[in-house]
């Protein structure tokens, strides 16, 4: 069956497209869709494109920004209102990759790839989905959880938390390759109250399980203290608690475990990785 | 930048010539930097037809059936090639060089011995529409057993990974499971040794990774010949390879090569030429085979994993007197190259070292996984690697730094080699010196004099008083033992060191094909 | 299979093809343009050695669907010399040596130009980065940061 492209100009119109064909594939940037393709996966029939510019906008609402699924991580890298997300947008695949890439498609970026959905995590997202019903916000820990049982959902937009200082939220990437390479593991932390007591910390991690996480355990013993040595010491000890990391071409289940705790500790204390 | 060291061996020196010695421009460079180098896939040939293959999901299985019916009747499927279909359908590189059995099937039949292994072969008339029809192809298998390491491979009860070579070691000068290095005496060695250092090294597989995957176009040409476009690095290998397998003669093959989008040893495998030419006959059309990026990095040869063992005698003063080693090269499911990468390594031990008393066991061993073959220095550089992890590790034992312990150990020009050939052109000494200058390490003035033009030969050229050993090897099938038959023992020791000759290898079979008698490969002497 | 009509800006001249659905714009210009510049190294977008330009910005286009870049204008390393005079990129590259298989050498010369193009003076930190999604097996890649500062600093040199 020869594939099929159809493009779209409301958001409706693709996901109903994509729920009434089980062979519909969305497609964002590509960098995901095209290389399954170029890989022989036979199951993909039709590709379904959207062209409406509304996704690519970018509102920012109070203390909340609301980033469309089709803004490009080389847009982020563009925009100083999203400077926040720069470090995190800024490692993602080369210059290329960031051509094209998406918001909307990095959230399904299978482990250990999906960097900004990691900071998206620890800034408390909801995903704006369109099924056949309408548009829903949906929280990004339950998206991420249930991503793969709904083929048919289109994701519109990523709304997130701003940052109140460039040190309330930092990001760091660990990867062998410099400057950029696949993740060993990534780590978003957002830190309201940062300069005094922690309040409400929001920890997320990447490959250190099949989906972006929140290092809960870690964001309960961080409560209240402050980042230096000792306030850090309790949340570096259960950095592993509650990951289930993998071992694959970059790196083993057992090193991310080791290190995890590591460059925790590094990212509290504003070390250098 | 690039350094040239003039002053050491400045004697051989000659500044004068036109070329040696002087910076020059590639020939293709030009080509390179306006994309107009020429690779493989650099043709668009009329109605070109493309091919994919079905691969092994088993380490070892046998095949009980392949159901292509559902597959042929796919859209654009022009031809599914099964084993049946390839004329000789055995093979083994070297056997162009008469070196090896044939043992690996182009397209697997009754058996799979790695998880990979090509079985059939779809033609058609786009990539998309290839895929389409190998996901119709139905294969029952068998799954059986597998080994995966070399030493389990070797112990009896092992599975048998490759039939033509049942005890999973392939067979040297039809007799002989390993290669053999003797020289002088390590026993009497280790006792006269301060101290032993016993290691044990193990190297994992490591892909060539060139960027520009395997592939080739094959297409019927003028005068019932195919050109054929190809990624290989070694034309003649792969030109005559397929003339074996398709059982025509060399000269319907046209190859063009040329530029190559990175080897390092990963495309001296004729990988996909026997498929695409035998896609060209069969289809009447031109057929590209292109190698995958997932396919290359797991699928095609890497070099081999090796395991090596190194037992060394060293004295107070920092004297090696004696190393032994026991290598075992995982040459996956099928020969390639590691048959004579294990012989390579046995010419090259101990290293670029003097030692008076050298043995080595090297075997080529077969388990359930990918078929190893070239990569930058196969069958030397891992094992230089254990070496010189183990030079380091004596240094420490005995509290001598580390490039002293090299540089007192170092051969120098007419010392005996292991096996037994001068040392010329030596040149570790300055090579040490050189890195220790480098790396700003302190030697002492009388390491700064030494030099690898002196204090060699003499007595460092003898050969020394080898023990023979019994030759135990299992008898050729057919051949009865008889009340005279016994094994050889061990001569009492010659006290003096004339020089053993080395055993000459038994005659060989005439070659099929007209192939040259490779000496150095069989080791045999040469003038 | 049915085929959609594309058409385009490539290297300056209009054309107008046909793609099959789901053709990457790799196989476009390769299979369909005829332009054999841009290489195929991985298909995931990992290797860069099919990057291209797509309205001044790189793309690898092994991962790009070709019936996005309607309306657009394609540069590929084919189109870099101005009749027989090479691009100064160009140039660098073989006064740096830097390439030796040369399979990487076309995705590394669009990559590098997108780079003078917004950035005419980088630094060699901003090279680097620039050429971090080119992967190159065979010259360690110093002398290609050397050949894309060599060129940026004649450049410089021409229009100052």
């Amino acid at each position: 069956m020869p594939v099929t492209v159809k493009t779209f100009t409301t958001p409706m119109e693709a996901a109903a497209a994509l729920s009434s064909d089980r062979a519909a594939r969305y497609i964002g940037g590509g960098t995901l869709l095209m290389r399954a393709l170029n890989e022989g996966d036979v199951s993909i029939g039709t590709i379904v494109r959207l062209d409406d510019r509304s996704l690519a906008q970018v509102r920012a609402s109070g203390g909340r920004i609301t980033i469309g699924a089709g803004v490009t991580l080389s847009q982020i890298l563009r925009d100083r209102e999203l400077a926040f997300l720069h470090p995190a947008a800024r490692l993602i695949g080369g210059p290329a990759v960031r051509t094209t890439g998406t918001v909307g498609g990095n959230l399904f970026a299978p482990a250990p790839y999906g960097d900004l959905s990691v900071a998206l995590l620890a800034l408390d997202a909801t995903v704006s989905v369109m099924s056949g019903y309408g548009a829903r916000d949906v929280a990004l820990e339950e998206f991420l959880a249930s991503r793969d049982r709904s083929p048919g959902a289109l994701v519109l937009s990523v709304t997130c938390d701003r940052p109140s200082s460039p040190e309330a939220f930092r990001f760091r990437k660990v990867a062998r390759i410099k400057p950029k390479g696949v993740s060993v593991l990534s780590i978003a932390a957002s830190l309201p109250g940062v300069g005094g007591r922690v309040s409400n910390p929001r920890i997320a991690y990447g490959a250190m399980a099949p989906i972006a996480i929140r290092a809960k355990a870690a964001e309960r013993a961080l409560e209240g203290k402050t980042l230096d040595e000792s306030g850090v010491a309790a949340a570096v000890a259960v950095a592993a608690e509650g990951t289930a990391p993998a071992t694959d071409a970059i790196a083993s289940a057992w090193y991310r475990r080791e290190v995890v705790g590591v460059h925790l500790r590094r990212l509290l204390l504003g070390q250098a990785g | 930048m690039l350094e040239l060291r003039k002053d050491i061996f400045a004697d051989e020196r000659d500044d004068n010539l036109k070329e040696i010695g002087k910076p020059t421009q590639r020939q293709d460079m030009l080509g390179h930097v306006t994309a107009t180098s020429t690779y493989f896939n650099d043709h668009k040939l009329q109605g070109m037809l493309h091919l994919k293959v079905l691969r092994s999901p088993h380490s070892h299985a046998r095949i009980r059936r392949i159901d292509l019916s559902e597959a042929e009747r796919q859209p654009g499927v022009r031809r599914i090639i099964r084993g049946a279909d390839v004329p000789h359908n055995l093979n083994t590189l070297l056997s162009l060089i008469n070196f090896g059995k044939d043992d690996e099937p182009t397209l697997a039949v009754d058996k799979v011995r790695y998880k990979g292994e090509p079985i059939v072969a779809v033609v058609a008339d786009s990539q998309r529409e290839a895929y389409e029809a190998l996901a119709k192809i139905r294969v029952d298998y068998e799954p059986l057993p597998s080994v995966f390491d070399v030493e389990e491979a070797m112990k009896p009860g092992a599975p048998v990974v490759n039939e033509t070579y049942p005890k999973n070691t392939f067979t040297y000068h039809d007799i002989y499971d390993h290669q053999k290095l003797r020289f002088g005496d390590v026993e009497r060695g280790f006792a006269a040794a301060d101290h032993i250092l016993e290691q044990r090294y193990q190297m994992s597989p490591i892909e060539q990774a060139h960027t520009e995957t395997n592939g080739s176009i094959a297409a019927p040409d003028t005068n019932g010949r195919y050109v054929v476009y190809t990624s290989t690095q070694a034309l003649f290998f792969s030109l005559d390879t397929c003339a074996k397998i398709l059982d025509v003669p060399s000269n319907t093959l046209h190859f063009i090569g040329g530029t190559v989008g990175g080897g390092f040893g990963g495309k001296v495998d004729t990988v996909t030429e026997p498929l695409s030419i035998l896609g060209a006959m069969l289809t009447g059309r031109p057929v590209r085979y292109v190698i995958e990026r997932e396919e290359e990095m797991i699928y095609c040869a890497p070099r081999g994993a090796e395991r090596i063992f190194i037992k060394d005698g060293v004295a107070r003063d920092g004297r090696i007197l004696a190393r032994q080693f026991r290598c075992y090269f995982d040459s996956g499911a099928y020969t390639r190259l590691s048959s004579y990468a294990v012989v390579k390594c046995a010419a090259h031990l101990p290293g670029p070292y003097t030692i008076s008393n050298v043995s080595a066991d090297v075997y080529c061993v077969f388990t359930n996984r990918v078929p190893a073959t070239a990569m930058r220095g196969f069958g030397v550089t891992a094992v230089d690697f254990a070496i010189e992890c183990q030079m380091d590790k004596l240094a420490h034992l005995i509290g001598m730094d580390p490039m002293e312990f090299r540089l007192i150990n170092a051969y120098r020009d007419g010392d005996m080699k292991a096996h037994r050939r001068e040392a010329k052109n030596t040149a570790l000494i300055e090579c040490v010196q050189v890195a220790a200058e480098k790396a700003k390490w302190p030697l002492r003035d009388e390491l700064k004099r030494m030099s690898s033009r002196k204090d060699g030969g003499g007595a460092r050229a003898a050969v020394p008083a080898t023990p023979r050993e019994p030759i135990l090897v299992s008898r050729p099938a057919g051949q009865q033992r008889t009340p005279y038959d016994r094994p050889a023992s061990p001569p009492p020791e010659p006290l003096r060191p004339p020089p053993l000759p080395p055993l000459s290898p038994p005659p060989a079979a005439a070659p099929s094909h007209g192939a040259i008698r490779f000496s150095s490969v069989f080791g045999g002497r040469r003038r | 299979m049915a085929k959609t009509p594309l058409q385009f800006r490539h290297n300056g001249r209009d054309v107008a093809i046909f793609v099959d659905g789901g053709m990457s714009l790799l196989s476009a210009l390769r299979d369909e343009v005829g332009d054999h510049s841009p290489k195929f190294g991985c298909g995931q977008g990992g290797c860069g050695a099919c990057t291209v330009l797509v309205d001044g910005e790189p793309v690898v286009s092994c991962v790009t669907l070709a019936e996005t870049i309607a309306g657009k204008s394609i540069e590929t390393a084919d189109g870099l010399k101005t009749g027989p005079e090479l691009h100064p990129l160009q140039t660098a590259f073989m006064d740096n040596f830097a390439a030796q298989c040369g399979y990487c050498t076309p995705g590394m010369l669009m990559a590098a130009k997108a780079l003078l193009e917004h950035n005419p003076d980088p630094s060699r930190v901003e090279v680097v980065e620039a050429i971090s999604g080119n992967i190159c097996r065979c010259t360690g890649y110093e002398s290609i940061i050397n050949a894309v500062l060599a060129a940026a600093a004649r450049r410089t040199e021409r229009r100052a």
